[in-house]
């Protein structure tokens, strides 16, 4: 049963984006489109796997001091695999990523699963925890994204939602509609929270 | 090289493409810091710093090792080598010579190499001056420049941003709004107000 709860945490409960509010710049920068972001989630959740396996394994060999250097080094070598096999085989979404490829090696979620989690417990959980971690970043990358290009393109994965005579919402495209969208969702999910905790004091009170 | 190219650069990494507010960069200490306007100060200083300093150094590592030996597709992890080791340094040489000015920049430092911003300048910087056939003088003024002013621009918009939110400790927000939230709404605004500079075009 743990097991699942470490790979189910990450989708909302710990979600890397939305309550830990890690991952912010490749979150918002990438959310133009849903195709950009599915390709940045998979980008993501490849290094995030690969470095948590990686790492869980290494942990006992690397030395205390300089456990964030080589951290870096291993996020890093997997940033450059996925960065060459995506030039690669797929160069229009390298092309549109751009320079968010290279910087997924400073996503603060991927150091702090390594640091707090992947260095600290087995293989199996670790992997388990990319997996779920990964998945969270890409759900929230993708609500965003929905929401942005359907609001500002009208369109959802490129194809036509409203219809020919849907005035698009330009700005949920440019740079202020991503800090709003985010910013009204987190908003959200803090009413959703507070209702829930209201409703468990009132069941608890009537015990 | 001429200057009109300069003002061009220094004027767009300020205002047109801002590294947080049009580019998306370094917004963890976005958030994080600008909770009061001296810490904003300070952490913009030591951004500025560091960004012009990598720019520098990362100019040397592609052009003295990447490129002789053929190597430019480990730029991220040579990069982001460069840059842990440099702030590193920078941290001891400051600690050693100014304590004071440690004091106030100290804590910031180690925060900023895990902030995308300075790797994201390293990365536009081989973009857009080193791979674009430019002479090789050109390209290093052109980097060095753009890395001190991309800084710059981080700082305006921390800076902004900090007083916009100790003006906004005194106003009522929705309970569920308050802090992380409202700052992106915040920011949000700042980056229309920034699109205006979009239409700028100088050189």
């Amino acid at each position: 049963m743990s097991a699942f709860k470490e790979l189910t945490k990450g989708l909302y409960r710990e979600n890397p984006v939305f309550r830990l509010a890690l991952g912010l710049c490749p979150t918002l920068a990438v959310s133009t489109s849903v195709e950009n972001a599915l390709g940045m989630g998979a980008a993501a959740t490849f290094v995030l796997v690969g470095s948590n396996v990686v790492i869980s394994l290494l942990a006992r060999v690397i030395p205390a001091k300089v456990r964030i250097p080589s951290f870096i080094v291993v996020i890093a070598s997997f940033v450059t695999v996925v960065e060459l096999v995506m030039g690669a085989y797929l160069p229009e979404l390298a092309k549109s990523l751009g320079i968010f490829i290279p910087l997924i090696v400073v996503n603060c979620i991927i150091l702090g699963r390594a640091e707090a989690f992947a260095s600290k417990n087995g293989l199996w959980l670790s992997f388990l925890d990319g997996i779920g971690m990964g998945l969270g970043f890409t759900l929230a990358i993708l609500i965003i994204s929905a929401i942005r290009e359907l609001l500002g393109d009208g369109k959802l994965m490129g194809y036509m939602v409203f219809g020919p005579n849907f005035q698009p919402i330009l700005i949920m495209i440019l740079a202020p509609g991503a800090f709003i969208t985010i910013g009204l969702l987190m908003g959200y999910f803090n009413v959703l929270d507070a209702r829930k905790k209201r409703k468990a004091e009132a069941a608890g009170g009537g015990r | 090289m001429d200057l009109g190219e300069l003002l061009a650069i220094i004027v767009g990494a300020v205002f047109v493409s801002n590294f947080v507010l049009a580019r998306f960069l370094g917004l963890c200490p976005f958030v994080g810091v600008s909770k009061d306007s001296d810490s904003a100060l300070g952490m913009g200083m030591a951004v500025i710093f560091v960004m012009t300093m990598a720019s520098l150094v990362t100019w040397f590592v592609y052009f003295y090792v990447l490129v002789p030996l053929d190597l430019t597709y480990l730029r991220t992890i040579a990069f982001i080598l460069v840059i842990a080791t440099l702030v590193q340094f920078v941290e001891m040489v400051i600690e050693k010579t100014s304590p004071t000015l440690h004091k106030s920049l100290g804590i910031y430092l180690p925060l900023i190499t895990t902030n995308c911003a300075v790797l994201g300048v390293a990365v536009v910087n081989v973009d857009e001056f080193m791979t674009a056939g430019l002479a090789r003088n050109a390209s290093f003024i052109y980097t060095v420049v753009h890395g001190f002013s991309a800084g710059l621009g981080f700082t305006l918009a921390l800076v902004l941003m900090a007083a916009i939110r100790e003006r906004l400790d005194l106003v009522d927000v929705p309970r569920s709004m308050r802090g992380i939230p409202i700052t992106f709404i915040v920011a949000g605004l700042m980056a229309i107000a920034f699109l205006g500079f979009s239409g700028l075009k100088i050189g």
